[in-house]
């Protein structure tokens, strides 16, 4: 039972997790304007609009009117509570996740909850994407907030009706109960009287002690998980809009081609095929490029009769680009001094010259896709200057705003259903399938469904783009890292460092080694890059952690040691968020050696173990990867240790286990076997066999521990990523020796 | 594909070389239900499950049997819809994630995918359910080994496969619980 006095006396507590949640380094607004209605049928309805969207605000009339769909809290008569969940649904457990916020502080069963999608809605829902491990951190705090005055504005209801003072109330299970006379009245009861009460100030609520949660810290399956065993329609491929015609869209290879001339007459002509046109598109490659448009009576229809496209294409600059050619050019680039300087602390050369020890070292990671298991594809209405849109997208609301700039529609004209996702990854965060469906069912005049093939979708992602880095690290008579130079060959697109091709300036060890520099040289890039899970992490994390080991080895100490020496003193050095917090770090290492018995047992010959620690996305892991090496090359991990440190608060600690293995194995399909390469400029590699994800019988086992720490709770889909592949590529040099610089891991230099 | 990774080609049914592309009609019997389609003849029955029964749970991923999203049974054997075209169906007997859950086996399996809390974006779990129902259906008490040349033809890009590998084993063992207490009474 949560009392009213028992609030009062935790206040202390709760007061710390507010000050905790406010250090929060991506806080969502303090401010929150909570909305009370009467639901439609009865009961209360909640709903909160986030500030700082006053654009959003001035869209129209929607918000307001259509109140039970925009609430983000109903309580029916018969105490049912539906709670909607704001953020697209990718697989991370959101729709789940975000609505225990609610219902914790709204001291309700999770059996009464129900939870359903929200629409696009920014005005009422803030920011609602699934992007950056940023659900957690960006809604910890308010969305338990609009629980809590939802829970006292029905115990304010209970005590007028009993005419009683409020801290005889107490509430537990979806009821009020009055403590002394021991009468009970249910929210259902309460849910029309107190939707009349003014809301309360939401920075003034009081919230529970962590102690007293029972849907917070406890396992909650995924409330979508009984319809996907029963294959349920839930996905954005699997809408129907009535009336809707099937889709395929031919883009040019070559990124940025544009379309001469295609035989669609010939097409149209053939069976079940209804439209046939050429889409002009735009320079952008993350939006409406060229292609040709073929729309038919079945999906099948449509893709058959593509197998029969005839496209004149003007493949543009990027034709000349090739994989082997960045190569080169890298090399080239590589010899001489980087062309710009991101860092430079103390004298590298000179420090480099006096080491006792220098290590000289080329590292270097290829483009990849992101190889979501559901197709890229989008259903869209497009009629009267209105568009109506179903969309398996991570991040809607941009999605809108391209469909309005490309459409010539207003976006408060477009109304976007946000589907569950087979898979995010970061590819989803582009809503390139969404401006294609819209214009073509615009053209087509009817409601379309597009579908990319698997082709389609590895030869037209937002690739995670490759780099090249040249390192040189020395070292003192103790063995201690005192030089560090780094020469980053990377990509550019207009001029700049292209999407998720950067280096921050930050990045560590920058700030522990007294000698270091960091520089980049660009290649100017036709080939669109973007986010993928970790985005930068997932590669900088096998350059850094590698080139450390690589230091620990040479310097003969044991490399967790290595690690923990090198983070020094605890202290917050400048890096993403709050920045770069070296305890949090050390803490993470510290378990993972304690839980691994690292160092403790004889391993046989040809196997090995690596450790790495990143810090990604506000989150802390370490990682210790056990690692069998067979005579002819082939990698086989035995064992995975991860620590993690996500903070004072693990939410649904089922889906943060799942979420973490998950992640490790997504490294280790990076490091083992992914690549993408570009030839004549464009992609080779269209399906699974050529671009391979990883398999049940290559799925290590990996144990999983959080560090529970003082710090506000963030996101776990990135977080835990990162270190996976160093580990990994260490691992494989304590079992043989041989230091993984390239990937993917070439087995064939591992063979004994 | 590196080349320690069997992926299984149980699929009996390949392409032939005598679909016209033209239009036909066929019966076809769908977890228990008959239905009649008029289709191009080397429709995939993939296709023909999504987009004319309006059985959506048969997925779609990489139209060339890498996946096994799109795995359904066909006489009790798992195929893969997205090559097998509906030419080649005939008679038989097709069974969908929507069905599978009326075979004791099937609804075994569905209730451990829920007790372990497997499903992260859930694409691919259809099909996982299906290879695993073939699986116990054969093999009523699957080794690791057995479980890994079983699944392998089955991607999850999420990385569910300790879960996966769970659930089989708790459904194997509530088989073998079921089957000994049959004994005993
Ligand atoms: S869709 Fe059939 S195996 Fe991938
Ligand atoms: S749960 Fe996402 S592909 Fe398996």
């Amino acid at each position: 039972m949560l009392r009213e006095r028992q609030l009062s006396n935790s206040s202390n507590r709760s007061a710390k997790m507010q000050m905790l949640a406010a250090s929060a380094p991506l806080r969502a607004s303090r401010r929150n304007f909570l909305k009370a209605g009467v639901a439609a049928g009865g009961g209360l309805l909640l709903s909160c609009a986030l500030p700082g969207l006053a654009k959003a605000a001035a869209m129209g009339p929607t918000e307001g009117t259509s109140a039970v769909l925009n609430a983000f809290v109903r309580i029916a008569p018969d105490n049912v509570v539906t709670i909607m969940a704001k953020n697209p649904e990718i697989g991370q457990g959101v729709k789940t996740m975000l609505p225990m916020l609610i219902a914790e502080e709204l001291d309700v069963d999770w059996a009464q909850v129900r939870t359903e999608q929200a629409l696009l809605n920014p005005t009422l829902y803030g920011r609602q994407h699934a992007g950056g491990s940023t659900s957690t951190p960006q809604n910890w705090d308010p969305l338990r907030r609009i629980g809590a005055a939802g829970r006292q504005m029905l115990v304010t209801a209970a005590a007028r009706r009993w005419n009683v003072p409020e801290s005889e109330c107490e509430t537990a299970s979806g009821q009020v109960r009055h403590t002394p006379t021991g009468r009970t009245v249910s929210y259902g009861t309460l849910a029309s009287d107190a939707a009349t009460l003014p809301v309360p100030d939401l920075k003034k609520v009081r919230l529970k002690d962590p102690k007293d949660y029972k849907i917070i810290g406890h396992s909650i399956p995924g409330v979508d998980s009984s319809k996907v065993v029963r294959g349920e329609p839930l996905f954005g491929i699997d809408t129907v809009a009535p009336g809707m015609l099937y889709a395929v869209f031919q883009k040019c290879p070559v990124f940025g081609g544009k379309v001469v001339g295609a035989n669609l007459d010939a097409i149209k002509s053939l069976p079940g095929v209804h439209h046939a046109f050429v889409v002009e598109g735009t320079t952008n490659l993350n939006g409406l490029m060229p292609g040709v448009a073929i729309v038919a009576d079945s999906w099948w229809r449509a893709d058959k009769a593509r197998r029969r496209l005839d496209v004149k294409w003007d493949e543009g600059a990027t034709g000349q680009q090739s994989s082997a050619g960045f190569e080169r050019q890298a090399a080239e680039l590589g010899a001489k001094a980087p062309a710009q300087v991101l860092r430079n602390d103390g004298d590298v050369a000179a420090a480099l010259k006096s080491a006792a020890h220098m290590i000289e070292a080329a590292y270097s990671y290829p483009f990849i896709a992101h190889g979501a298991l559901e197709p890229m594809n989008c259903t869209a209405k497009v009629q009267d200057g209105r568009a109506e849109i179903w969309a398996p997208t991570q991040n809607p609301e941009p999605g809108r705003a391209l469909v309005a700039k490309t459409l010539g529609i207003d976006e408060k004209d477009i109304v976007v259903h946000m589907t569950r996702v087979g898979g995010g990854f970061g590819r989803r965060l582009a809503n390139d399938y969404m401006v294609e469906a819209a214009w073509i069912a615009k053209v087509a005049g009817v409601p379309v469904k597009l579908v990319w093939n698997r082709a389609d979708d590895i030869q037209h992602d937002i690739y995670r783009p490759g780099g090249w880095h040249f390192l040189k690290g020395g070292l003192d008579g103790n063995g201690r890292l005192v030089a560090w130079q780094q020469h980053f060959v990377s990509f550019s697109r207009n001029g700049k460092f292209a999407p998720s091709a950067d280096l921050s300036a930050d990045t560590f060890p920058a700030g522990r080694v007294a000698n270091l520099s960091y520089g980049a040289s660009l290649i100017p890039l036709g080939v669109p890059t973007g986010p993928l899970r970790a985005p930068g992490d997932n590669a900088l994390a096998f350059v850094f952690q590698s080139f450390i080991d690589e230091m620990a080895h040479e310097a003969g100490k044991d490399p967790l040691q290595f690690q923990i020496d090198l983070l020094g003193r605890d202290e917050m050095l400048p890096g993403k968020g709050a920045g770069f917090n070296t305890a949090r770090a050390r803490g993470v290492l510290e378990k993972v050696r304690e839980v691994s018995g690292w160092g403790q047992r004889k391993l046989p010959s040809r196997t090995g173990q690596g450790v790495a620690v990143y810090y990604s996305h506000l989150g802390y892991f370490a990682e210790i990867v056990e690692a069998a090496v067979a005579e002819n090359g082939a990698v086989k991990i035995n064992q995975v240790w991860a620590v993690g440190d996500i903070g004072s608060q693990i939410i649904n600690p089922t889906a943060a286990v799942n979420m973490t293995q998950g992640a490790i194995l997504d490294g280790f399909a990076e490091a083992l076997h992914q690549q993408i390469t570009i030839e004549n400029g464009r992609v080779v590699q269209a399906n699974f066999d050529t671009f391979p994800l990883l398999r049940m019988s290559q799925a290590a086992p990996i144990e999983v521990h959080f560090l529970k720490t003082d710090n506000s709770p963030t996101g776990l889909g990135e977080p835990p990523l990162p270190a996976a592949i160093p580990a990994l590529c260490n691992a494989i040099f304590a079992a043989t020796g041989k230091r993984i610089r390239t990937l993917p891991i070439d087995t064939a230099v591992l063979k004994a | 594909m590196p080349d320690d990774i069997p992926i299984p080609t149980d699929t009996p049914y390949r392409w032939g070389e005598w679909q016209t592309g033209s239009i036909m009609q066929y019966k076809l019997h769908v977890n228990g239900r008959d239905h009649t389609v008029d289709v191009d003849d080397d429709t995939p029955l993939l296709w023909v499950l999504r987009d004319e029964i309006e059985l959506k749970g048969t997925k779609f991923g990489c139209g060339a049997g890498l996946c096994g999203a799109c795995t359904v049974h066909i006489d009790g054997a798992p195929v893969r819809s997205c090559t097998t075209p509906i030419s080649n169906i005939g008679s038989a007997a097709v069974t969908t994630i929507e069905g599978i859950g009326d075979t004791p086996i099937g609804a075994r399996l569905q209730k451990a995918w829920l007790d372990v809390d497997v499903v992260q974006c859930g694409y691919c779990q259809g099909g996982q359910i299906m290879s695993a129902a073939a699986l116990l259906t054969r093999n009523h008490a699957p080794s690791d080994d057995d479980i890994d040349s079983a699944m392998n033809g089955n991607i999850c890009r999420c990385g569910t496969y300790a879960r996966i590998r769970q659930a089989i084993k708790q459904a194997a063992r509530t088989d073998l619980g079921s089957a000994a207490t049959k004994k005993r009474t």
